[in-house]
């Protein structure tokens, strides 16, 4: 089997779900295993019935320590289930959460682990996956030739799955905790979602630098084109450390990594740093004053100009093309 | 627990985000490249010096030690953290190409070796681009982890952080000894003085093998590396701001087709 591993969610099975269904579909033919997954969490329910939907197996693994999420209960769970299925690939969501748990998976099961995979293949018992090193700058290739293997996902590269033929069956597993799993003790949650699309998930990222002037700027000029393109709101390092925008909101190496289909850098002068999270974008546009910024050699299409006269124009075209 | 603490700093050398990487043959060449210390395991040293500086005055710090695991040029990285304060440093040199887990479990036995109490590592390494170290040393350990970390308050033998969450952030508390993963908000690192340069260059620095911490294996191998960079247009679109802005739009639409 190959167990993908998710958390139990209130509106049920979600994107990132969907994309680990496909990853592992890419390696089920070649190792010869069909795919399952394992939902964890106080009510698994209504994700493990949608996820039915797509896999042979459902494991629902329900407890109230697996909420919200903590790395050791969760390493427990999953131990204990890829001991009971001699699950051969484990496959989670790189998503914070994910890469705090598949390591510790990777060290109990004394397992290889694959992280932040952009692509997956199999050829006998080994899996092959690329990823991206180097601040984003260099793809690189790692085979891991023993299994079982634990692979984490980087989201939004696999497309979303498509339901199987045939329902799959689910079925209670237990959660088998060690002693300790709880002594991480979590409260004052807060979440950073705002109304707009969030950043990782957006088609359409508009970023805003130091050129845009002052936190004004971003509601004058950065959030009513975002709004207007259906977008997430991105911010350079140099607009958080200056406090215009929350941290939840960097794009680069110390913040978020984004692939979306087009990214508009508003008075982005195109630090390295600043590029290395958002060169994987498959449009890239830039307007910025100063014609020298290195954001126009990685630019598809860029305006010269003051964001101030080109923004609301644009906000305007764009609102008519989308009417 | 006792009520002082000694923490291990987990450093890393790598090339300058500036810097132009090159592949050849299927393989990164850093012939020439600039290397600093990772930026995220900065946050590591400045937060241990903070704690011994009493930033948070309920546990006192016993010592503060700065580790890597790497090649001769490592050591620049540990100078970097003893002439930020560091008091010593442990250098375990090798050209072996171990994956993040192998590390995690030779600096695990550094860290029992020592008798550890925090550990702080960056939250991800600019050189493989890997979150791993952290929770791969932490379960080595049978340790708690809090990852990402942007507050932390040593409290008896315990730690108090806020660290991100998939979609925002939460308070932890865990009990010692344990890890922390650092990273960007947490500080800002202090540049080190010519004095304590100087100084540093009488400080401990210990040079350790691989073959002392069990030289484990990489369970993975990379097999090619590739700079991938896409072609870009680079169209600039001329004109008044109103008239290429529309332009841009159409341009947009019509021939990106990324508005819908």
């Amino acid at each position: 089997m190959l167990l993908i591993v998710t958390r139990a969610r209130e509106g049920g099975a979600g994107k990132s779900d969907l994309e680990l269904v496909s990853a592992a579909r890419t390696l089920a033919g070649a190792l010869g295993q069909e795919v399952g997954a394992a939902v964890l969490g106080a009510d698994p329910g209504k994700t493990a019935s949608d996820l039915a939907r797509y896999v042979g197996t459902v494991y629902r693994v329900a407890a109230p320590e697996l909420e919200p999420f903590r790395a050791e209960p969760f390493t427990s769970a999953v131990h204990a289930l890829v001991e009971r299925t001699g699950a051969q690939a484990v496959l989670v969501a790189a998503g914070r959460s994910g890469q705090s748990l598949a390591p510790r998976l990777a060290v109990r099961l004394d397992a290889p682990l694959l992280e932040d995979v952009t692509s997956l293949s199999a050829d006998g018992g080994s899996v092959s996956a690329t990823r991206f090193t180097y601040l984003t700058r260099v793809t690189e290739t790692v085979r891991a030739d023993a299994l079982p293997v634990v692979i984490s996902v980087k989201p939004n590269v696999f497309p979303v799955g498509e339901p199987a033929g045939a329902a799959g069956g689910v079925e209670d597993a237990p959660a088998a905790l060690r002693e300790g799993d709880g002594r991480v003790k979590s409260s004052d949650r807060r979440s950073a979602k705002g109304g707009r699309v969030a950043l990782e998930d957006a088609k359409i990222v508009v970023t805003g630098g130091r050129g845009v002037g002052d936190a004004d700027g971003f509601g004058r000029l950065v959030e009513p084109l975002a709004d207007a393109m259906g977008a997430g709101v991105g911010a350079t390092r140099a607009v958080v450390d200056a406090g215009w925008r929350p941290y939840a909101e960097q794009v680069g190496q110390t913040g978020k990594t984004v692939t979306p289909d087009l990214y508009l850098a508003l008075g982005v002068s195109g630090a390295v740093q600043h590029l290395s999270g958002m060169n994987r974008s498959k449009v890239i546009v830039a307007v910025n004053k100063d014609a020298d910024a290195p954001i126009f050699k990685v630019c598809d299409y860029g305006i010269v100009g003051d964001v101030n006269e080109v923004v609301p124009p644009l906000t305007d075209a764009v609102k008519e093309h989308r009417s | 627990m006792e009520d002082s603490v000694k923490i291990l700093t987990i450093l890393k050398q790598v090339p300058d985000a500036e810097a132009r990487v090159r592949a050849q043959d299927g393989a990164v060449d850093l012939d020439g490249v600039t290397f600093v210390i990772d930026g995220m395991d900065e946050y590591g040293v400045e937060e241990a010096l903070r704690l011994r500086e009493g930033g948070s005055a309920a546990a006192s710090v016993e010592e503060v030690v700065a580790v890597a695991l790497g090649p001769q040029r490592f050591e620049e990285a540990l100078r970097t953290a003893l002439a930020m304060g560091a008091d010593r440093a442990v250098h375990v040199e090798t050209d072996a190409a171990l994956d993040p887990v192998a590390q995690a479990q030779v600096l695990a036995a550094v860290a029992r070796e020592e008798g550890a109490d925090l550990i702080l590592v960056g939250g991800k390494q600019a050189d493989w681009d890997s979150a791993a170290l952290g929770a791969a040393v932490a379960e080595s350990l049978g340790w708690p982890l809090s990852d990402w970390t942007t507050e932390l308050t040593v409290e008896g033998d315990g730690l108090r952080t806020r660290h991100d969450t998939d979609d925002g952030s939460e308070a932890l508390e865990l009990p010692l000894p344990a890890v922390v993963t650092t990273q960007q908000g947490l500080n800002e690192p202090r540049y080190p003085t010519l004095p304590n340069i100087m100084k540093a260059k009488r400080k401990e620095l210990a040079k350790r093998t691989l073959e002392e911490f069990g030289a484990p294996a990489a369970k993975t191998v990379t097999v090619r590396q590739e700079i991938q960079t896409r072609e870009r247009l680079g169209k600039l679109v001329d004109g008044e701001p109103e008239e290429a802005a529309r332009e841009l739009a159409r341009l947009l639409a019509d021939e990106a087709k990324v508005l819908s």
